[in-house]
C-alpha cells in the first residue's frame, strides 16, 4: 500500500535553519511500523534524514517521536493504524526537547533531570555477604517500573514541561519511585524531601498524557501519585515549613480543612499552605485575592461548618484508620 | 587534547562494567559510545544470567563442564574456569548495585532452567534481564560521575609500532573529529549481527570494535562461530527468549509434533542452541514447516505465568506479528544472534600475548561479545553472555589499570591522525556514481546468510567470500547522500559498512578454513567433528595488502577431555 510519510525536518547546517515539512511517498507493507517506513526512506530515498533507532523491538528507547501529534516509539507504531483518510502519516521530533536535526532531539536536559533524582541505590545497611533479602512481590512490582526504557515519550507529551521546564518530569520521577519502593534502599525520607521541592512530585497536574504516551506501561503519573502518598504518609513535610514543599502542605491543608469543616475554605487553604507568617508569599497572593473579591469570587473566611459535619468527621477518621491499618 | 588513563569504547554491559571498576579505583577513565549507554544491545538479553551459587547447592565445576560441552570443546577451559568460578560473586555484586531479580519464597534470588545445562542456575528479571542490569549499571556510572562521550563514533585506533595510545573519533552532534589519548583502550563494542539479514541484533551491532582491532594488527579468532538462535520471529528476526523454553514452552512442527524428541531425547527443547537450530532447519527442509517456520507454543504455561515471566515476548509477538502467545503458537525460525568469535584476548582482556605466543596490539584490551577469550567456543550457552560481559569487563579494567600505571602515554601527532581520518571521510563524501550504503549492506548480508547459514558447504562459503570481496570494491565508491556535518548518520552507516565488510570476510575465511563440523559451524561436506586435526583456534590477521594471514593456537584443556556431545 502507498503511504505519504510527512516528516518535520530541521537542518542545523543551514545558514538560517528553520523547520520545514517534507513528504515522502513510499510503498509500505501491511506489517510496517513507522520506523520501518522511516528506515526505508533513509535507505532508499533520502540518506540525509536523521533519526535515532536501534533495536526495532521497543527495548532500546531510541526512536521516541511524535506521530500524528502524539509521542510513540516508532518501532511499535504500525503505519496502517496511523494513516489519515488520504493516506498520510505525520512524523515530528519528540516535544519539550530542543531539536538537533530532523527527528533527533537534545537529550542532555532529559538526563540532567534523571541525574537530579540521585538515580542509584543507596542502602544504608552494610552489604550482606550474599544477596539482600527482598520479597518477590516487591521485586515483581518493581519490574513494572524497571520496564522504563528512558525513551522520553512521556517527557515529550508532558503538559507541565511545556510551561515549566524546571519540572523534573515523568521519566525522572518514575525512576525516583523505583528507589523509594525498593525495600533495599534506605534513603526514603531523604529522597522524599528531595522530590517534595520545587519542580518535584507536586508540580504534576495529573493530565495523564504521560500514561497515554508511555509505550512500556510504566504509567509515570501513577508513580508520581504514589510518591505523593508516601510523602504524606512519612508525616512531616520534608524540608519543614520554610521549604518549597507547598504541594505537600496544600494536600495536607486540604484534608485538614475538609475533614474539620466539611467544606473547603480557599482562604484558609492559602494561609495554611503558604504558612501563617510567610509574609512575602502572602503578599504575593494579595492581587489574586483582591481580584477574586472584586469579581465576588472570594469565599468568606468565616463560612460556617456544613450541617451534619460530624458524619464527615467520622468518615475522615475512618479513612485515616483504614489507611493506617493498611500501612501496617 | 582529551586525555585519559583508560578509555572504554562501547557502553553496553561489558563497557560499563569496565568503566565502573576503573572509576571505583579512582582511575581517570572515560567511556565513548555511538549511542547513549542505555540504548546498547545488552538490553536485548532477555532470559537471564548464569551463576553457580554454592549456598544453593550448586558447584561452579558443573557450570564449567556444561559450558565446555556447550562450546563443543572449542572453549578455552582456563578461561571458562575463571568465568564460572567468579560468577557467583559477580552476580551478588549486581544484586548489591540494585538489580531487582525475581526471588524465591524466602526472598532470595530465584532461578529458571536454561538450555544446555543440567541444573537451573539462570538468575533473571522476568524476560528483561539484560535491560534490568544495563539500566542499573548505568545508575552506577551516574553515581560515580564517569565521563561519557555520548554519541561519539570511534573510527580508528591510534597505534605506533604495535602499541595503542588512543582513538580518533567523531562527535556526531557536530561532526567534529577529535583525537582522544589513552594509556589503555578497552574495546567493548559488542557484536556484528548486522553482517547478516535477518538478525536478532540491533541496527548498531556492526562489528566496529572487531574491525578497528583487526585493522590495527590484532587477530580475530574463531570468526566462523556465529550462533543461530532457535527462536526468532520471521521477517524482522527479532528475538523471543530462550526463557520461554526454560519455562516449559514446546517447539512443534506443522504436524503438531514435539520434534525435539527425535533430536535430543533427554534435554528436548533445552538442548544447546546449535542443536535446536539444526533440528528446526532439518524440519523445515523436510517440509514439516509452516511457511518456512516451526512453532513456539507457550499456551500451556498459562496466562499468569506468561504475564509475570515472559511479559516482554508477549508484547513483542503482539506488536510485530500480531500473535497473542497466551492463545496461539507463534511462528519462529533460527536467526543470527551472536558471534562467539572476536578479538583474541587472554583471560585479562589483553589483545596481545606478553609471553609472545601470538601477536596483537599492546595497550589494547577487549571484553564482551567483541572479544573472544574464548569462553563460548563453538556454541554459547544461553545466559552465559551477560556473565561474560560483567566478568571480563571487570577483569579487563583491572589489567588495563595496571598497564596504565606502568606506562606513559604514547607520543603521536594529533594533526596527522585527525587529518588522516578527515581525509578518509571526505573521500567517502565526495564519491559519486556508486551504490547507496544500504544497498551494499543488504547484498553483503544476503550473501552471508546464504553462504554461512546453519548448514554450510565449501562452495557456498566460497561464493559468499567472493561476493563480500566484490562488495569491498563497491564500497570504495559507495554514495553518502548527506553532505552535512551535524548528526550525519548516513556517513556513520558508510563507516559501519566498512567495518562489517572486514568482519564478513573474516567469518567466511574462517569458515572455509575449518574443515570439520563443530558447534555452530556445521558443514555438509565435513559433517563430523575432527578432534585429531581441529582442536585448535583459527586466528586471522589482516594483511599484507588484501590478504588474510592465518595462525593456529591450541585449545587450552585443563580437566575435561573431548567426548561425544549428546543432549
Amino acid at each position: 500500500m502507498q503511504a505519504k510519510v510527512s516528516v518535520r525536518r530541521f537542518n542545523p547546517d543551514e545558514e538560517q535553519p528553520k523547520p520545514y515539512d517534507q513528504q515522502y511517498d513510499i510503498e509500505v507493507e501491511e506489517h510496517f511500523t513507522v520506523l520501518d517506513a522511516l528506515i526505508k526512506v533513509r535507505e532508499e530515498v533520502d540518506g540525509s534524514l536523521a533519526l535515532r533507532c536501534s533495536c526495532r523491538a521497543a527495548i532500546c528507547g531510541s526512536c521516541a517521536m511524535r506521530v500524528n501529534g502524539h509521542a510513540v516509539l516508532a518501532c511499535k507504531a504500525r503505519v496502517s493504524q496511523h494513516l489519515s483518510d488520504d493516506g498520510e502519516v505525520r512524523v515530528e521530533p519528540a516535544g519539550n526537547q530542543p531539536v538537533i536535526k530532523d527527528l533527533v532531539v537534545d537529550l542532555e536536559p532529559f538526563w540532567n533531570k534523571v541525574r537530579a533524582v540521585e538515580p542509584y541505590l543507596q542502602p544504608s545497611l552494610p552489604e550482606p555477604e550474599a544477596e539482600y533479602l527482598a520479597p518477590n512481590e516487591v521485586m515483581l512490582h518493581l519490574v513494572d517500573v524497571m520496564g522504563c526504557i528512558m525513551c522520553g515519550a512521556c517527557v515529550s507529551d508532558c503538559t507541565v514541561l511545556e510551561v515549566d521546564p524546571n519540572f523534573l518530569g515523568p521519566a525522572a520521577l518514575a525512576k525516583a519511585y523505583r528507589f523509594v519502593a525498593d525495600t533495599r534502599d534506605e534513603e526514603d525520607s531523604k529522597r522524599l524531601g528531595l522530590y517534595n521541592g520545587y519542580g518535584g512530585i507536586w508540580d504534576c497536574t495529573r493530565c495523564g498524557e504521560c500514561v497515554a504516551a508511555c509505550p512500556k506501561g510504566v504509567a509515570p503519573m501513577d508513580r508520581i501519585m504514589a510518591l505523593r502518598e508516601k510523602a504524606i504518609e512519612s508525616g512531616t513535610p520534608p524540608g519543614g515549613y520554610d521549604g518549597a514543599a507547598y504541594g505537600y502542605r496544600h494536600a495536607e491543608a486540604f484534608e485538614e480543612i475538609v475533614s474539620h469543616k466539611g467544606r473547603l475554605e480557599e482562604t484558609m487553604l492559602v494561609v495554611k499552605t503558604l504558612g501563617m507568617f510567610n509574609l512575602p508569599k502572602m503578599l504575593g497572593m494579595l492581587p489574586v485575592g483582591l481580584n477574586a473579591m472584586f469579581h465576588r469570587k472570594m469565599p468568606s473566611p468565616f463560612a460556617p461548618t456544613v450541617p451534619g459535619v460530624n458524619q464527615i468527621r467520622r468518615l475522615a477518621a475512618r479513612i485515616k484508620m483504614n489507611k493506617d491499618g493498611a500501612a501496617r | 587534547m582529551y586525555s585519559h588513563d583508560v578509555l572504554v569504547l562501547g557502553a553496553g554491559l561489558a563497557g560499563m562494567r569496565a568503566a565502573l571498576e576503573a572509576a571505583r579505583s579512582g582511575a581517570n577513565v572515560a567511556m565513548l559510545s555511538k549511542v547513549y549507554p542505555v540504548r546498547s544491545h545488552s538490553n536485548a538479553a532477555q532470559g537471564g544470567i548464569n551463576a553457580a551459587l554454592t549456598d544453593r547447592g550448586d558447584d561452579w565445576h558443573e557450570h564449567a563442564y556444561d559450558t565446555v560441552k556447550g562450546s563443543d570443546f572449542l572453549g578455552d577451559q582456563d578461561a571458562i574456569e575463571v568465568m564460572c568460578r567468579e560468577a557467583g560473586q559477580e552476580l551478588i555484586n549486581l544484586e548489591h548495585m540494585g538489580v531487582i531479580f525475581n526471588r524465591d519464597d524466602e526472598g532470595r534470588l530465584g532461578t529458571r532452567a536454561f538450555g544446555g545445562q543440567r541444573r537451573a542456575r539462570t538468575f533473571f528479571v522476568a524476560d528483561i534481564t539484560g535491560q534490568a542490569i544495563l539500566h542499573v549499571m548505568y545508575e552506577q556510572i551516574l553515581k560515580y560521575n564517569v565521563r561519557v562521550y555520548d554519541e561519539w563514533y570511534a573510527t580508528t585506533l591510534i597505534t605506533d609500532h604495535g602499541r595503542c595510545g588512543g582513538v580518533v573519533a567523531m562527535e556526531m552532534r557536530t561532526g567534529e573529529v577529535h583525537a582522544i589519548r589513552a594509556k589503555a583502550v578497552i574495546l567493548a563494542t559488542g557484536g556484528l549481527g548486522r553482517v547478516f539479514e535477518p538478525s536478532t541484533n540491533a541496527l548498531i551491532c556492526t562489528g566496529d570494535g572487531m574491525s578497528l582491532a583487526y585493522r590495527a594488527g590484532a587477530p580475530l579468532m574463531d570468526m566462523e562461530m556465529v550462533q543461530y538462535h532457535p527462536t526468532t520471529l520471521k521477517g524482522s528476526g527479532v528475538l523471543l527468549s530462550e526463557g520461554a523454553r526454560g519455562e516449559g514452552a514446546y517447539l512443534i512442527n506443522s504436524r503438531g509434533e514435539r520434534f525435539m524428541e527425535r533430536y535430543a531425547p533427554n534435554m528436548m527443547e533445552l538442548a544447546s542452541r546449535d542443536v535446536v537450530s539444526r533440528a528446526e532447519i532439518t524440519e523445515i527442509n523436510e517440509g514439516n514447516d509452516i511457511d518456512g517456520c516451526v512453532l513456539l507454543d507457550c499456551r500451556h504455561l498459562g496466562r499468569a505465568k506468561i504475564m509475570e515471566r515472559l511479559m516482554y515476548i508477549h508484547e513483542v509477538a503482539m506488536d510485530l506479528v500480531g500473535v497473542d502467545i497466551t492463545k496461539d503458537p507463534v511462528p519462529i525460525r533460527p536467526g543470527v544472534h551472536y558471534q562467539m568469535g572476536g578479538i583474541k584476548t587472554d583471560v585479562d582482556g589483553r589483545c596481545w600475548d606478553p609471553s609472545g605466543g601470538w601477536k596483537g596490539v599492546e595497550g589494547l584490551f577487549a571484553a564482551g561479545e567483541t572479544a573472544c577469550v574464548s569462553v563460548h567456543g563453538g556454541n554459547r550457552l544461553g545466559a552465559n553472555s551477560l556473565l561474560d560481559t560483567v566478568i571480563f569487563g571487570r577483569r579487563s579494567a583491572e589489567a588495563a589499570m595496571d598497564y596504565a600505571s606502568a606506562n606513559n602515554h604514547l607520543e603521536f601527532s594529533e594533526d596527522n591522525w585527525v587529518g588522516g581520518e578527515k581525509a578518509t571521510m571526505q573521500a567517502l563524501l565526495d564519491n559519486s556514481g556508486g551504490d547507496l550504503v544500504a544497498k551494499v549492506r543488504l547484498d553483503m548480508a544476503t550473501a552471508m546468510d546464504e553462504g554461512l547459514g546453519v548448514y554450510r558447504t565449501e562452495e557456498g562459503m566460497q561464493r559468499a567470500l567472493d561476493a563480500v570481496r566484490g562488495m569491498k570494491d563497491r564500497f570504495k565508491n559507495v554514495i553518502v547522500q548527506d553532505k552535512g556535518k551535524a548528526f550525519n548518520t548516513n556517513l556513520i552507516f558508510a563507516l559501519e559498512l566498512g567495518c562489517m565488510l572486514d568482519c564478513a570476510e573474516a567469518i567466511a575465511v574462517g569458515g572455509i578454513d575449518r574443515k570439520e563440523s563443530r558447534g555452530a559451524h556445521s558443514r555438509l561436506d565435513y559433517a563430523a567433528r575432527d578432534d585429531e586435526n581441529w582442536m585448535k583456534h583459527i586466528l586471522l590477521y589482516q594483511g599484507p595488502g588484501d590478504q588474510v594471514t592465518k595462525e593456529y593456537v591450541p585449545i587450552v584443556i585443563t580437566q575435561w577431555q573431548p567426548e561425544e556431545r549428546k543432549y
